[in-house]
């Protein structure tokens, strides 16, 4: 990556208050330039929710139904092997990943939406490689991730779940919400990339969320599938995240390692997959 | 049309040929140099390949046939270094209506590298060049046309750019707003030097802002030189005293294909269009 030429510029009387306009900004080092879009995109995220807070509450509502009334439901009943821990716990970290996740999997409706409405055209022209507006992206999604999983552990803690207060267990949390939703957002745009409007993309997010969802152990364990649901759910990224949480919040053994080098890799293949079809939503 | 490519140039295009895959070709064997430090008009009807040139200069579009250089560097194997060297407004008014105009502007002085100890004063000049200084904290959704267009100017402008390309700026805004924006496009400019290269298909702003010209058609340039010097040689050509504008010097060189508007490559550009007049109102 060359630096840009510093340009000559004539000096004006005109320039009144407006010295800095004449000067370009120098081009960071290319290993700085992911980093500092990722916070620009993550700011850009926290500026729009201090805006406009109604999505935080609207989106609380429906992990509270989960956890309230399916989760009493079946501790009530008591029919799923949870390993002698009460279904309400089981089921929290559960909850957590999948209501961060339908917030990832619907991001690339955002990404449709700029492009429609010239501000990804605007960003592509800007310094900034694909990859590293995708992975903006992506932890910008996170973000609102991470703030959804902090209102669902409050929620899951206010019906007395036992949850781990152990803040690096809880760090590890907030990690292990971080890279499933910048999994699942990359998804997201990876989709948009190829249906390229928001009515397709919101037919596909709506058909493959609930089987991402149910392929996974966020309700049940797998132990407790047919053969080819564990199948599924093995390559699902979901069931690892809920793995992650799930040992990391209940305190349980778990294959952490394991866990969070799929939620790794995964996400490195979703910012690879997005940042390939991004071009095609210049055109 | 000027064929050596000196590194003074802005832009340099030659043999520049770029087809849709669904609508088929829009720019058909584009020369084209833009000098350093001109306004530059191209001009021409929806459809004529403006827009598709602009993305193909702005590194939006790849270039399949041709050669683009901005300030020398090739865009396609010298994209970053080419995008540090723009300011580019598209057609659509693209602010983010979530955000105030500040941090609209911020977001670009971000993605642009603007170190944090002078982000605030930058923006703030900037805001302050397209006189929105005062309405800076408003959210952006608040804007009128005129603003959205002038705050999208100062998200260009916040990186000091040395070529700023503007697709459309005043399509769909009301006269009083039009010469607002030109306004301050027009002060930038001679504070800064920059080159500016427009697009429009407004003859009349091209004629009172513009250095130079191209009369674009059918994604080929049918004319080119300062608007004072096309309008003189229809004059001289046709004889008689009434004085040619740049329309009829466009009648001129398009000739009766300037009314067959029906091609289907058009359709995108259009309907963009009346999206943009629709949400400006």
């Amino acid at each position: 990556m060359s630096a840009a030429p510093a340009a000559p510029r004539p000096a004006s009387a005109d320039a009144d208050g407006l010295e800095l306009l004449l000067v370009p900004p120098r081009s960071r080092p290319a290993w700085r330039l992911v980093p500092a879009r990722v916070v620009a995109m993550c700011v850009v995220e926290l500026q729009k929710l201090r805006h406009d807070r109604t999505e935080l509450y609207t989106r609380a509502i429906q992990p509270a139904l989960w956890l309230l009334i399916f989760g009493e439901t079946f501790t009530r009943i008591n029919v799923i092997p949870t390993g002698g821990i009460p279904y309400r716990d089981y089921l929290a970290p559960g909850i957590i990943a999948q209501s961060t996740m339908f917030i990832a999997i619907f991001y690339g409706i955002h990404i449709i939406w700029e492009r429609d409405s010239g501000v990804l055209t605007k960003l592509l022209v800007t310094p900034t490689p694909r990859a590293a507006l995708v992975a903006g992206k992506a932890f910008a999604a996170g973000v609102k991730a991470i703030i959804q999983a902090v209102v669902v552990v409050l929620i899951a803690a206010l019906l007395g779940v036992s949850l781990s207060p152990n803040p690096a267990r809880l760090l590890g949390v907030l990690a292990a919400v971080l890279l499933g939703s910048a999994f699942f957002s990359c998804l997201s745009m990876t989709i948009a990339g190829i249906v390229r409007t928001r009515d397709r993309l919101m037919g596909i997010g709506q058909a493959i969320t609930m089987p991402l969802f149910f392929a996974s152990n966020a309700l049940y364990p797998t132990a407790s599938m047919p053969g080819w649901l564990q199948a599924i759910s093995s390559i699902n990224p979901l069931t690892y995240e809920v793995n992650a949480l799930r040992g990391l919040l209940l305190d349980l053994p778990a294959r952490l390692p394991l866990d969070f080098a799929v939620l790794l890799v995964a996400a490195a293949l979703g910012i690879t997959a997005a940042s390939a079809l991004l071009g095609r939503l210049s055109r | 049309m000027n064929e050596e490519h000196s590194q003074e140039d802005a832009v340099t295009v030659t043999g520049l040929r770029y087809a849709f895959d669904r609508t088929g070709t829009a720019v058909d064997g584009l020369d084209l140099t833009v000098r350093s430090g001109e306004v530059f008009g191209l001009l021409g009807p929806n459809g004529a390949g403006k827009t598709t040139a602009i993305r193909c200069v702005t590194t939006l579009l790849p270039v399949p046939a041709g050669m683009v250089r901005v300030f020398g560097h090739d865009v396609t194997t010298d994209r970053m270094a080419v995008r540090r060297l723009l300011g580019y407004v598209p057609q659509q008014l693209s602010a983010d209506g979530g955000l105030t105009g500040r941090e609209n502007v911020a977001l670009f002085a971000r993605v642009f590298d603007v170190p944090r100890r002078e982000r605030a004063d930058r923006v703030a000049q900037a805001l302050q060049a397209v006189g929105l200084a005062e309405a800076a904290d408003r959210m952006a959704s608040t804007y009128s046309g005129g603003m959205v267009r002038r705050l999208e100017l100062a998200q260009a402008l916040v990186s000091a750019p040395r070529l700023l390309i503007l697709d459309e700026p005043t399509i769909g805004l009301d006269p009083i707003a039009r010469t607002g924006v030109w306004d301050h496009i027009m002060a930038i400019r001679a504070a800064s030097g920059m080159t500016v290269l427009v697009t429009t298909h407004y003859m009349d702003e091209a004629d009172q802002y513009c250095d130079r010209v191209a009369l674009m058609h059918q994604g080929r340039v049918r004319a080119l030189g300062t608007p004072r010097g096309l309008t003189d040689d229809l004059r001289a050509r046709l004889g008689g005293d009434a004085t040619p504008t740049l329309e009829d010097v466009f009648r001129d060189v398009a000739g009766s294909g300037l009314d067959d508007q029906g091609k289907g490559g058009e359709f995108r550009d259009v309907r963009r269009t009346r999206r943009t007049a629709s949400r400006v109102g």
